[in-house]
């Protein structure tokens, strides 16, 4: 370009435009992107495919459970009765028992996760966050059976020292009433099950709040804020679908988890009224029991209890695409812009 | 550096008698024309041999320089000059991004900020800062942004002073008209240039003494650039402006006083009229006329 032009564009030819034209045609002599096609059919099969796998699993459970249902009906998910002599079933006390771990799990592990997840996104220096990242993500991959052996021999005399101490001190509070002798129990598998979801809590938080611009930090420590405040007023907040969803995540395992739980949980068929009582859930009650059960309603029964846990997970998964629908409504330009 | 070191400034103590302000004393060498270009009883805030480090890079090379009451000050310079990294260290944020350092002093009202019993906080509530681009807290509405910073001094304010502080800080900031109506929506609905007078709201809420802004309008539309321009020049009438503009025009159309820096280095300090009239380095001459930067 020239410096006398004003850095204007030349005009172009008219004829080097037709010939633009010619030779560069929008339609194609021969059929293009093929194996964008393919790729585009690949990717809807497999998602599909993914879809149809879940049906079936839903239908497996509803054909499974149909006898069982037809036997007790809806009053299976609040009877207190499971009795494979009498062939009489009904499962209150799993469900109260997953439950209730589930929930103990989440109390100790979503403050020690957030904990983590804010020091290894802000806090920690670099050679301190990446070792400790890892350890923390490999901690999510331990097989549930050695934790489980892990705290068979390890965890639970302790947790039977501390439920002797909690029930000499401070036996009159209900939650600390039950038989303190077993270490086996609610307490127990709650505690397990929080070591199990906290490295993924943990990761998924921290990757959230990493996340979330330091703009948005900086902005309330310019207002005069100190590190917590900013981080409690305005990092989590503007973390918290994220957050939600991973506690989600977190909450999903503990319903489902099976083999540890089993191990340190006790599994005494009975209604839970305390933290010390022996609990049983509804995947141990599963796997436990499925290679024995000898009549066609035993099986049918513990198919159901599966259709119960089944539901019981998708009501979770609900509830939390609610919160964070709820959450985001009205945000929806904020999220864009970090 | 192409200025002669100064042997014999003048040596004067400040108004009050709290600290002396020239380096003299202590031993520090000071270019003329950076300190001694404002009298001791307009000092508002003194820059006074700062260096500022990010690891191992040297961003801000021995910066003493002094702003003046009341005034706008801007700061200028090509990207990468140390401008922001500066203006990050005047109310210590620069030591919030990981292995930052600042060396040097920093002086409000004869105390040092960067002494050691000095609570970074405190600094930041007289010490305001805008950023270069709009950063509402997406889950708070507008109110709750603009109250986001006097909130956290836990004054025990009934609803209705709270509800005054909000809409004069918005008028402060040239925005309440526009908001007054739709308060409790997000603070993130709002254009740009009406969040980064959000932003200026919410800072204002405080009652700074001093407003450091980082380039401001970059993100913004001429129009808008135009709304920030007119509310710096009225907020100086009553407290103190220190603005960081890659943007010439911007500079000699608000500022009282403006800075050139290049290369972490501060080349020349004075009234913004005798900088874009008559410069004394060749090279502010050269940024200013547009030969580089």
């Amino acid at each position: 370009m020239e410096v006398g032009d004003m850095g204007l564009p030349k005009p172009v030819a008219r004829e080097s435009v037709e010939s633009l034209r010619s030779s560069k045609s929008l339609t194609p002599t021969r059929r293009s992107h093929l194996s964008d096609r393919i790729f585009f059919h690949v990717t809807r099969s497999l998602a599909v495919l993914v879809l149809i796998l879940s049906l079936l699993l839903v239908f497996e459970l509803l054909r499974g459970s149909a006898e069982a249902r037809a036997e007790f009906g809806i009053g299976f998910i609040w009877g207190t009765t499971w009795d494979p002599v009498a062939e009489q079933f009904s499962t209150l006390p799993t469900i109260t028992g997953t439950l209730a771990k589930a929930f103990l799990s989440l109390l100790i592990a979503v403050p020690v996760s957030l904990g983590t997840a804010i020091f290894l996104a802000i806090y920690a220096p670099r050679w301190i966050r990446t070792p400790l990242s890892y350890i923390v993500e490999s901690l999510a991959s331990i097989p549930s059976v050695i934790i489980g052996l892990w705290g068979l021999f390890i965890m639970v005399p302790v947790v039977r020292v501390l439920q002797i101490w909690l029930k000499d001190n401070f036996g009159w509070f209900p939650l600390f009433s039950g038989p303190a002798i077993f270490g086996v129990g609610v307490l127990a598998a709650g505690i397990i099950l929080a070591i199990m979801i906290t490295p993924i809590i943990a990761a998924i938080s921290r990757d959230v709040i990493r996340t979330v611009p330091r703009a948005q930090m900086e902005g309330l420590l310019a207002l005069g804020a100190t590190r917590w405040e900013a981080i409690w007023k305005v990092v989590l907040p503007y973390g918290r679908a994220g957050i939600i969803g991973a506690v989600i995540l977190g909450l999903g395992r503990a319903v489902g988890e099976t083999m540890a739980v089993t191990m340190v949980g006790g599994n005494a068929f009975k209604l839970v009224t305390s933290l010390f009582d022996p609990v049983h859930s509804m995947a141990s009650q599963i796997a436990s029991e499925f290679t024995e059960a000898d009549s066609n309603l035993y099986v049918s029964s513990l198919i159901y209890v599966g259709l119960v846990l089944f539901a019981i997970t998708v009501v979770i998964e609900i509830v939390a695409q609610l919160m964070i629908w709820r959450i985001t409504k009205g945000q929806g330009e904020a999220r864009h812009q970090a | 550096m192409a200025q002669p070191q100064a042997t014999g400034q003048q040596q004067t103590e400040r108004t009050n008698g709290a600290q002396p302000v020239n380096g003299m004393q202590f031993g520090i060498d000071v270019k003329p024309g950076m300190i001694d270009v404002v009298p001791d009883e307009e000092a508002r805030l003194i820059v006074r041999n700062v260096h500022a480090y990010y690891g191992e890079a040297h961003a801000v090379k021995d910066i003493t320089f002094a702003m003046r009451s009341r005034k706008v000050t801007a700061i200028i310079g090509p990207s990468g000059c140390g401008k922001s990294t500066l203006l990050r260290c005047m109310n210590r944020m620069h030591e919030e991004q990981r292995a930052a350092r600042v060396e040097g002093q920093i002086i409000l009202d004869g105390e040092n900020i960067y002494d050691r019993s000095v609570d970074p906080v405190l600094v930041r509530r007289r010490i305001g800062m805008v950023f270069q681009k709009p950063n509402p807290f997406p889950t708070m509405s507008i109110a709750d942004n603009v109250l986001a910073g006097y909130k956290l001094n836990r004054v025990r304010a009934g609803k209705g002073d709270l509800a005054e502080r909000c809409e004069v800080a918005l008028r402060r900031a040239a925005l309440w008209d526009e908001v007054k109506d739709q308060l409790n929506r997000p603070g993130t609905d709002l254009s740009g240039g009406q969040q980064q007078r959000l932003c200026i709201a919410r800072s204002l809420a405080v009652d700074p003494e001093i407003l450091l802004m980082d380039e401001p309008c970059s993100a913004l539309d001429p129009l808008a650039t135009a709304r920030i321009e007119d509310l710096v020049k009225e907020l100086s009438q009553e407290i103190t402006v220190v603005i960081v503009t890659h943007n010439m025009q911007q500079a000699a159309r608000v500022s009282d006083m403006t800075a050139f820096m290049l290369l972490g280095r501060m080349i020349e300090y004075g009234p913004t009229t005798d900088m874009f009239t008559t410069p004394r380095d060749e090279r502010t001459e050269a940024y200013i006329t547009g030969r580089f930067g």
